[in-house]
């Protein structure tokens, strides 16, 4: 009741014709009932939202588990992990084992973040404070435009412009490889982690910036020593997002890496990437089949991987901040 | 090219397409309201190799007789044969003649009938190299050395090859399909033997042309791909069966005189003789305007 009361004067508050009249009141008072009921759809349709992101997650995960389940009870989990023989459709004894694939992923992610995090960070630092008026507009606005091209571009171009290229300037035998899937990777990756990192970076209060040139820093002792360890959190989740981009891609990778089964010994091997698997076998399994099941096993393995990459951004950015 | 790469990705989606555009020819007729009467429906189920080839046809079709929806399914020439047998498709897409074992399954269940055996066309198989690669012919047992698991031949040296023009280093890059394709299980199953294992570490293509493109622009390459994939960036190589032994072009002709090791013919099969309709379909595959389809979907057609 006192809710309704309060709800009641305050509309009566805000419209103050005729208070004293009682068919006035009441017509008030139905009108508080509906923005009251209003209030409450929209509230339910908010929450909705919200939860309406774990009810996917949740729904995905589900589907996906269902597809796969059924080959955990033959699964040697141990083959699977560790083994590099992917033999999903031997006639005679297949083997699933994805252990070259997991390594390819790993590899291909850690390559792309070692030439992304450098560039995409310094992007950062230029434009958030080296940059100014026109040409930082400009540059933004670039750095975005490179996000919007579609991974499936950015594999033809591996294919097609960096393969030939790779192969004669680094004399190797084949020109798509890890390097080229771990190039493309990383321009793919760097427009999110700048402009995270240029928004942590802007958050830094202006009184850090202000002390620091006070106390006769120069601009690279300002960045180095005074906003880089002070916007850390925010530059970490700017790499970790990075990290989920890069591991998640398929079409790229499934152009560019060469697609080959086997640990690569460097960076100019061609590798096979767990998303690529996935991609380019799913189509023509039979539905139910074990190989079937196996593609989906990986899924729930990707999924896994991710979900501990954002776990542990989240751990670590907690513990920062606890400190 | 990229349109190619996708197109290729899987049977299940062409099906999915396929299927789609039968379904919007049937409701557009029915409309129009100026056929009456269902649709027949001839379910054709059987080879992956051949699948990409019955849906093209299956398309090109329902375009010269509205009255039938061909449904092509895939999922291998056993699936083709069992579905025959047990009555739950018209026609079985066969890449390999019926097995001894198949015919009495077959009789048991059709007494009096027969596999009524149609060929369609051919599928061959042409083993690529860079085109500035001197190399211009390779043994079955060479290839067999190259691509199976645990293989004597890994270097261009090796096969008697040196210099070519552009390559870095000796180790030959041996370009392979995805492990479903029909291309691959044909090449594992003439190549490399029913009992071994392809080689891990192949650099898997995801179709035909994506072979080729790869082989055009790395000199180290070596791969296999149908032989209407053939470009003038890349070299075939005539196939000897034993090295020493004469060597043979892959050309339309050595396919259909059967002195080309890598080729086989693509059949349909229909329980005894084929319904009126059926009949129609199968005659019109083996007519000019099918085969005609069989080229451009990068097989070999039948002898004129």
């Amino acid at each position: 009741m006192a809710p309704l009361y309060l709800m009641q004067t305050s509309v009566t508050d805000k419209q103050t014709a005729a208070p004293g009249s009682v068919a006035a009141t009441r017509l008030k008072q139905q009108r508080g009932r509906v923005e009251m009921l209003a209030e409450r759809v929209i509230e339910a349709v908010i929450h909705l939202c919200g939860f309406s992101s774990i009810i996917f997650v949740f729904g995905i995960f589900f589907f996906v588990f269902r597809e796969g389940a059924p080959f955990l009870a033959k699964l040697n989990l141990g083959e699977f992990l560790f083994s590099i023989d992917w033999f999903p459709t031997s006639q005679t004894h297949a083997k699933y084992g994805v252990g070259a694939l997991i390594v390819g992923t790993l590899s291909v992610t850690g390559l792309a973040m070692v030439i992304a995090v450098p560039f995409g960070l310094g992007a950062a630092v230029f434009v958030s404070e080296f940059c100014s008026g026109k040409s930082k507009e400009v540059l933004k606005i670039v750095i975005e435009l490179l996000a919007a091209i579609p991974s499936v571009v950015w594999g033809f171009i591996g294919l097609t412009v960096m393969a030939p290229i790779i192969i004669k300037t680094f004399q190797v035998p084949i020109g798509v490889n890890m390097f080229n899937g771990a190039l493309l990777l990383a321009l793919m990756s760097v427009p999110i982690m700048v402009s995270i990192s240029e928004d942590a970076l802007k958050a830094v209060p202006d009184s850090f910036r202000e002390a620091a040139i006070a106390m006769g820093a120069t601009k690279w002792q300002l960045v180095w020593r005074v906003l880089l360890p002070a916007a850390k959190n925010g530059l970490l989740a700017a790499v970790l997002l990075g990290v989920g981009r890069a591991i998640g891609e398929t079409m790229a990778v499934l152009m560019a890496t060469g697609h080959s089964v086997r640990i690569p010994h460097s960076i100019f091997d061609p590798v096979r990437t767990l998303t690529a698997t996935i991609a380019a076998e799913l189509g023509e399994t039979s539905k139910g089949s074990d190989h079937y099941q196996v593609l989906f096993l990986i899924g729930i393995l990707l999924f896994s991987i991710t979900f501990v990459v954002n776990l542990a951004a989240d751990l670590i950015v907690k513990g920062i901040r606890k400190q | 090219m990229t349109k190619n790469f996708l197109s290729n990705r899987g049977s299940h989606a062409g099906l999915i397409l396929a299927a789609g555009a039968l379904l919007l020819t049937g409701c557009g007729k029915n409309d129009g309201g100026a056929g009456g009467g269902k649709k027949q429906a001839i379910a054709n189920i059987g080879s992956d190799t051949m699948v990409n080839l019955a849906i093209a046809w299956a398309d090109a079709y329902s375009k010269v007789d509205p009255s039938v929806s061909v449904e092509v399914n895939g999922g291998g020439s056993g699936q083709g044969v069992a579905a025959l047998i047990n009555n739950s498709c018209e026609i079985a897409n066969c890449s390999r003649k019926f097995e001894e074992k198949e015919i009495a399954d077959f009789d048991a269940k059709h007494p009096g009938k027969e596999p009524k055996e149609f060929m369609v066309g051919y599928d061959a198989l042409s083993v690529f190299v860079h085109k500035d690669n001197p190399m211009t012919e390779i043994s079955i047992e060479e290839l067999q050395q190259l691509y199976m698991k645990d293989g004597k031949l890994s270097k261009w040296s090796e096969l008697g090859v040196s210099n070519i023009p552009g390559a870095k280093g000796d180790e030959v890059i041996l370009v392979s399909r995805q492990n479903n394709s029909g291309t691959y299980h044909y090449f594992r199953e003439a190549i490399v033997g029913k009992k071994n294992e392809m080689r891990l570490g192949t650099v898997d293509m995801n179709g035909s042309k994506d072979v080729v493109d790869l082989i055009a622009k790395t000199p180290n390459a070596i791969g296999f791909s149908g032989m209407g994939y053939a470009t003038p960036a890349v070299k075939h190589l005539r196939i000897s069966k034993k090295k020493g032994e004469t060597a043979v072009e892959p050309t339309i002709a050595t396919t259909l005189d059967k002195t080309y090791p890598i080729a086989r013919p693509m059949f349909m099969y229909t329980a005894g003789e084929p319904a009126p309709q059926i009949k129609k379909y199968l005659d019109w595959i083996v007519s000019d305007a099918g085969q005609k389809i069989v080229a451009e979907t990068g097989y070999v057609p039948l002898p004129k």
